[in-house]
């Protein structure tokens, strides 16, 4: 049985940064990467079905990304993960989600999973997209959101909870192979070992092609995707205003605040 | 192609309040007045939510008479295409919901429309769509075009477009819905349980922690502090999921709206858009927050870039001695 989770090396940005010249994002430079919030929780849920089956499991991490991905990778590694597949070429770079599905899709025809977990979305651009388009490219049943899951690997359906608007429950049933996306809270994710972290600098990440996946160049990347972005600006924002000074000098202006504005009783 | 088609999102029987904020995007993407705005209703039961969708701007309600009894990503991407096909509107409207994120990303890919989500502000200049989007956790706006697609989906973020004033007269049509087999069940909802008796809807007064309080044993501070101060404490995701403080305190999209809040202290949250979610309706929003850059300073009135544990300190400090 085997469990394919796709995951994403987000981008956050630093406290300042350039826009690239070109006007359609943020300078590379500017960027620190790390494994997506979600999918820590999308791996974890893979490594507590693996554990708690009664037939061998194999969880299989893969991301779409450039070299630096691998450390995104080592983290899945180092957290239980069988192994780790990379894809990358030029050409995916500046795809949109729907650009990234099809190649998670290539991977799992090659993979044949019985599950194929997602992160809700990215910290970085928050589509919540990736992993449902890559069900509907996969033609499987898919479900966003889930929050808790009953599933034995090999069973025909599974039983999950998916977490609504104001924290209403909707519990389901889905016939498997299916894509579900993880929310956060659905498990606490475990700490990877300092020698599960050794031992997983020297395990290998698989680096697949476009041409190994069978997917053209003219599929991925912005040919490929629904659609392309304009520009990318910093918004005008409205700004607080800042309460400057000491600690004390802060605290006795918040005191007053909340005496004038909640009406508390002092 | 033109029109715009609306798909409306209820669930156990209600009309959920989003449905109508499409209607008003989609009156504003209006180009020539034979652009028709058209909004499906998806249901088993389709009839009596005609009413509430029956507003200001609408051209025409669409009932699709479908067997799932609640929300099914098969049915609503079946339905949507089918829809899609015959009415070939060239722009399709979908709520950035929990539900939404189950089918939108799934129909566009299917039939490669152009597709963007979380969008917050859209237009056409001359036959050019473009949307709006955040990037890097909402640090930048991201502008986007799709170029070559007749059909373009958004999945719009709820509460930026104000639901229409006024009731309308939109002509009432049936639909057939497309032959189809769903590969998921419904069984049922299961209300929050509450982890404790607060309503945090109710609350004027909050204190609500983040993930900047660092550890479990530091709740005890704030928890001290809010009954010093009069305050009912609160919190974001993580303190929830952590299970520091119970889901029923959680303010956001997935926890509770703050709604009766006049003033909502924020201590040690960066400010997500889900947790943002829950507060909309705060009078007076004041952010403590280590870090200046963090993005609850942008929609606080008030903010204090600080060590959150040294003002609470300094706050319970002065209180107690009354100062």
């Amino acid at each position: 049985m085997k469990l394919l989770v796709a995951v994403k090396q987000v981008a956050a940005l630093e406290e300042d940064f350039e826009i690239r010249a070109d006007g359609r994002d943020v300078e590379p430079e500017f960027l620190v990467h790390d494994l997506n919030e979600w999918d820590d929780y999308s791996l974890e849920e893979a490594m507590r079905i693996k554990e708690a089956a009664s037939v061998p499991v194999e969880v299989v991490a893969v991301c779409i990304g450039p070299e630096q991905a691998d450390e995104s990778l080592r983290k899945c590694l180092a957290k239980g993960a069988d192994r780790a597949i990379r894809v990358w070429d030029e050409a995916i770079a500046g795809s949109d989600p729907f650009a990234i599905a099809q190649l998670i899709a290539a991977v799992a025809r090659r993979e044949l999973p019985d599950m194929l977990f997602a992160g809700v979305q990215s910290s970085d651009h928050a589509f919540a997209s990736t992993g449902i388009a890559t069900a509907a490219l996969l033609d499987w049943p898919h479900a966003a959101v889930v929050t808790q899951l009953s599933y034995s690997p090999g069973a025909r359906s599974a039983v999950f909870r998916r977490e609504l608007e104001g924290g209403l429950l909707h519990e389901m049933q889905i016939d498997c192979p299916a894509v579900l996306t993880i929310q956060l809270g659905i498990n606490t994710p475990r700490y990877a070992s300092l020698r599960s972290i050794k031992q997983a600098a020297a395990k290998p990440i698989e680096l697949l092609s476009l041409a190994q996946l069978a997917v053209p160049a003219s599929a991925v990347g912005e040919p490929g995707s629904l659609s392309r972005v304009r520009r990318m600006y910093v918004p005008e924002r409205g700004r607080a205003q800042m309460i400057e000074g000491g600690v004390e000098q802060q605290a006795a202006r918040l005191l007053q605040l909340i005496r004038e504005l909640a009406g508390a009783r002092t | 192609m033109s029109g715009v088609l609306v798909i409306a999102e209820h669930r156990r029987g209600e009309l959920r309040p989003v449905s109508l904020e499409l209607v008003s995007a989609a009156q504003a993407a209006r180009r020539a007045p034979a652009d028709t705005v058209s909004v499906a209703l998806i249901a088993e039961s389709p009839e009596p939510l005609v009413p509430a969708v029956s507003v200001a701007g609408v051209d025409e309600v669409i009932a699709v008479k479908v067997a799932a009894q609640e929300f099914d990503p098969d049915t609503f991407e079946a339905v949507t295409r089918a829809l899609i096909e015959a009415r070939k509107p060239s722009l399709v409207l979908v709520p950035h919901s929990i539900d939404g994120f189950s089918y939108a990303a799934a129909l566009a890919a299917r039939n490669r429309y152009g597709f963007a989500s979380d969008v917050f502000r859209f237009e056409y200049q001359q036959d050019l769509l473009l949307a709006t989007r955040g990037g890097y956790g909402q640090k930048v706006n991201v502008e986007l075009d799709f170029p070559g697609k007749p059909v373009v989906l958004l999945a719009l973020r709820a509460s930026v477009f104000k639901p229409p004033e006024g009731a309308g007269t939109p002509r009432l049509s049936s639909f057939a819905a497309p032959a189809l087999h769903s590969r998921l069940q419904s069984r049922e909802f299961i209300e929050l349980s509450a982890g404790d008796d607060v309503d945090m809807t109710a609350a004027e007064f909050i204190l609500a922690i983040g993930r900047g309080i660092g550890e479990e044993a530091n709740v005890a501070q704030f928890r001290e502090l809010a009954e010093t101060i009069g305050a009912t404490l609160g919190c974001s995701r993580p303190i929830a999921d952590a299970g520091w403080l119970p889901k029923s305190r959680q303010i956001g999209q997935s926890g509770k709206t703050a709604s009766a809040c006049k003033l909502y202290l924020a201590m040690g949250i960066s400010g997500a858009i889900q947790h943002l979610a829950g507060m909309k309706h705060v009078s007076t929003i004041v952010a403590v927050n280590a870090d200046s850059g963090a993005s609850i300073f942008s929609v606080s009135r008030y903010g204090i870039v600080a060590d959150i544990f040294e003002i609470a300190e300094a706050l319970r400090g002065q209180w107690e001695r009354g100062q």
